[in-house]
């Protein structure tokens, strides 16, 4: 993050600091709208659903470790990472730019790549929080951490977080149907397609996350078909480019043609 | 001083061109820019404002492109035609946060000063979505005033509002225009621009129409050919009448309407004459209607005179 003083206008009230990576204004307001909405509900029910089932299962039959490694990659990281990544990562700035809201931050001497990053860093943060926490919790309940496989889908869910947030960011500046978009990838790609065709899987975010997670892992019951350092360049070249792009097109973006 | 210049600039969306080759400056004071609906009012705003890059030509602030230029909006305000804010906000709480985006070394004291300035401190802890449409209007004026630009845009701003708040609003940008900031507001109302401003700009169908003194054009459009229907009960003798009169260019005498279409080049002239004329023959008058008193053809007669 850097800081610099910013050259003087000519305005009669001078601002303090110039450009920066991190705007905490724009994280304010991103994270209200995000935690304040009606789709915010979601957020909460799919964590709560995860509970519910490795609860479920937990009562009902005998978890063990190979249980909770099905259920971990089954529901945690192939549905409920990416649908949360859907909601806070498109819920970060489509709204806004929806329903012309943004206007109020672009009309504002910032960096439009500082606001990109900084709803960048909320939509992370709020897809770690309701995906990985619960993936830990989850991973517990089921086989208390036996192999090492609660913390390992934790580890896989939140590096997953960063990868979907950046690319459902990207989404959410590109299309005003970020949402629908999202979903199809989510569920389609990376939850059919990056399951069972083995071409796909490479180029999946949840395999990406399953060769990180398998390294966390102790013992052969998580593996990835793609080598971790594999998984680890493709989740930070894509979120890399992710963040990149949505910056770029913020910066082109048009808010008029109404008339 | 502050001057934001629009030099041959054209905007189109696919085949639609929505401003064609306009070319005007903005200086302190404020300025009008009048036009029909659909003119491209909105679209010359938001290319001043950095939201439309001109698809031709050039839009400066002082010398300097604004679009794609984050730190021209140190002395851009800028209040927009959408309602959308952020409604989860008190109207207090968001001008601070608009504060804080410009950076200012204490946001909370120049929010108050805003929301004072534009006197919303009574209802400043209520959330927005809340507000009526007035309210709203000033609370995103607030947002727009809050770091002190010395230029100001408005599109539409009287949209929906009160009498009374638009008395308040009137003042207010009154008020900017005489502290020597440069305010711009849009709008297709006559009425409203001959009451704040007395330069005007005005654009038709895309094209820039008339620039000047308010006064001027508003004489311009009074003395323009005017075109009249009118139905009496001696429709030939009544046209012989007043064919002889200067303050009329031509009559037809349109059979299967019953009435004759009169095209008046003195305003003032044909509409003393007329009722006089009718008088002094015993011709009764059944209808006398403008037939071209439409906003759209009063700008139109603008484009060509």
């Amino acid at each position: 993050m850097s800081v610099t003083t910013a050259p003087a206008g000519r305005g009669a009230l001078q601002p303090v600091a110039g450009p920066r990576l991190y705007h905490p204004t724009v994280a304010r307001l991103t994270y209200r709208a995000l935690l304040g909405r009606r789709r915010a509900l979601l957020l909460f029910l799919l964590p709560l659903l995860l509970l519910v089932i490795v609860s479920a299962v937990r009562g009902l039959a005998h978890a063990d470790d190979s249980t909770a490694n099905d259920v971990l990659q089954g529901f945690a990281l192939s549905a409920m990472v990416p649908l949360v990544g859907v909601i806070a990562g498109t819920g970060a700035i489509g709204p806004e730019i929806d329903d012309g809201a943004i206007v109020y931050l672009l009309a504002k001497p910032i960096r439009r790549g500082t606001i990109i990053f900084t709803k960048l860093l909320v939509a992370i943060g709020v897809t770690m929080a309701f995906s990985a926490i619960p993936t830990l919790l989850a991973g517990y309940i089921l086989n208390g951490n036996g192999q090492n496989i609660a913390v390992a889908f934790t580890v896989g869910a939140a590096v997953a977080s960063v990868a979907y947030a950046a690319i459902f960011l990207l989404l959410g500046v590109l299309t005003r149907h970020a949402v629908v978009v999202g979903l199809v990838y989510a569920l389609v790609w990376e939850g059919v397609v990056g399951n069972v065709v083995p071409g796909a899987r490479t180029l999946s975010v949840q395999q990406w996350a399953l060769a990180v997670a398998q390294k966390v892992a102790h013992g052969d019951l998580v593996s990835s078909d793609v080598s971790l350092t594999t998984g680890v360049v493709l989740l930070a070249a894509v979120t890399v480019a992710a963040t990149w792009f949505a910056g770029r097109r913020l910066r082109s973006l048009k808010l008029a043609g109404e008339e | 001083m502050t001057t934001i210049s629009i030099d041959n600039v054209s905007r189109w969306f696919g085949n639609v061109v929505a401003v064609n080759d306009v070319t005007m400056t903005i200086g302190p004071g404020v300025t009008g820019l009048l036009g029909p609906n659909g003119a491209g009012k909105s679209t010359l705003i938001n290319m001043m404002a950095g939201f439309l890059a001109p698809s031709n030509g050039s839009v400066t602030l002082d010398g300097a492109v604004i679009w794609r230029n984050e730190q021209a909006y140190r002395e851009i305000g800028i209040v927009p035609e959408r309602e959308s804010m952020y409604d989860f906000l008190t109207a207090r709480e968001f001008v601070v946060a608009n504060a804080e985006l410009h950076g200012l070394p204490d946001p909370a004291a120049a929010a108050q000063r805003a929301l004072a300035t534009v006197e919303m401190e009574y209802a400043q802890d209520r959330r927005i979505e809340t507000y009526s449409k007035g309210m709203r209007q000033r609370a995103k004026m607030a947002s727009a005033l809050v770091h002190e630009p010395s230029v100001l845009l408005l599109d539409e701003p009287f949209n929906g509002m009160d009498p009374r708040q638009r008395l308040h609003l009137m003042d207010l940008l009154r008020r900017m225009g005489a502290e020597g900031r440069t305010v711009l507001f849009s709008s297709h109302i006559l009425e409203e621009v001959e009451q704040l401003a007395h330069h005007i700009e005005v654009v038709v169908a895309g094209r820039h129409a008339a620039s000047g003194d308010f006064r001027k054009i508003r004489r311009l459009m009074t003395d323009r050919p005017h075109r009249y229907i009118v139905r009496s009960s001696d429709d030939r003798q009544l046209a012989s009448a007043l064919i002889a009169h200067a303050s009329t260019a031509a009559i037809e005498l349109d059979l299967r309407e019953d009435a004759l279409r009169i095209q008046a080049v003195d305003f003032a002239g044909f509409t003393e004459f007329l009722p006089r004329i009718a008088r002094d023959h015993g011709i009764r008058l059944f209808t006398v209607s403008p037939s071209d008193e439409s906003l759209e053809s009063v700008f139109s007669y603008l484009v060509t005179a």
